[in-house]
């Protein structure tokens, strides 16, 4: 048996790990996998207090999840494609363009 | 120490460790990989948990279709690694100093002022039964149908908007 708040915590360090990507990498494409990491993290609490309450909602949820990060990766990455083209980079440091 | 607990541990050993090779690894390629290692770890949480259906979709849709989306980009891009180039010295502390104070602060709300109350049930008395994946199955297709007709338009969406933006050059040269 193992306590809810195990879960928990992992879930939490998870995220924090996702959010520092965003903060300190350049990257645009590892930010972006950062994010995924936020999302996986959020999940893993959804399923986690699902499974305390013995309730299947917190699983379907996840699964609409999972479904809108699909549809959020192929947009995002095709966005990140088209920056590339324009910009030759993807730091995102250089994408700089709306600054006067 | 029950069997159980050693297995949690060292799942969040090795989740926590990907996850630090993802946002450590300089290339890019092997930030993907452990990424994809990190989904797998987590879908063995899930299986853990108790559901079954979401660790297969975890699986079939992050680490397969998600991953492979993401390093194909990498490879077509060929941005494994950035130049370097300056940095603040002080982003990086600040970053780690914050991101601390995130998980202090959300372990606290979360544990103490939320009480989740019980423990998780081991995946032999939980919901991880065939019989059970049945009753998941009926109850998207009733009470969530229309949220499950919705993702299918969003998917749909989503995929004519990655078209038109990836297509935009060829369809200005005509």
């Amino acid at each position: 048996m193992i306590p809810v708040e195990y879960y928990i915590i992992l879930s939490a360090i998870l995220f924090a790990i996702g959010v520092l990507g965003v903060l300190i990498r350049r990257n645009a494409l590892i930010i972006f996998m950062s994010i995924e990491l936020m999302l996986n993290a959020a999940n893993l609490a959804i399923v986690a207090f699902s499974s305390v309450i013995q309730s299947f909602s917190g699983q379907i949820f996840v699964f609409f999840v999972i479904a809108v990060a699909a549809a959020e990766v192929a947009v995002g990455l095709a966005l990140i494609v088209e920056i590339f083209k324009s910009k030759q980079s993807i730091d995102v440091d250089q994408i700089s363009g709306l600054k006067g | 120490m029950t069997l159980d607990l050693i297995l949690f541990l060292v799942l969040a050993l090795v989740a926590i460790a990907t996850a630090l090779g993802m946002l450590i690894s300089r290339n890019a390629v092997y930030s993907a990989l452990f990424l994809v290692l990190n989904f797998v770890t987590v879908a063995v949480f899930y299986l853990l948990l108790g559901a079954p259906f979401i660790a297969m979709a975890q699986i079939t849709v992050y680490a397969g279709a998600i991953m492979v989306l993401f390093l194909f980009v990498i490879m077509l891009l060929g941005a494994e690694k950035l130049a370097p180039a300056q940095v603040l010295p002080w982003q990086r502390p600040l970053a780690a100093a914050l991101a601390f104070i995130l998980v202090a602060e959300a372990t606290y709300l979360l544990v103490t002022r939320a009480r989740p109350t019980g423990d998780v049930l081991p995946p032999s008395e939980a919901v991880n039964t065939m019989d059970n994946i049945r009753q998941l199955g009926i109850e998207l297709f009733n009470q969530y149908l229309l949220p499950f007709e919705v993702t299918s338009i969003l998917l749909l969406v989503a995929m004519v908007g990655a078209i038109v933006l990836t297509n935009r050059q060829k369809r200005e040269r005509k």
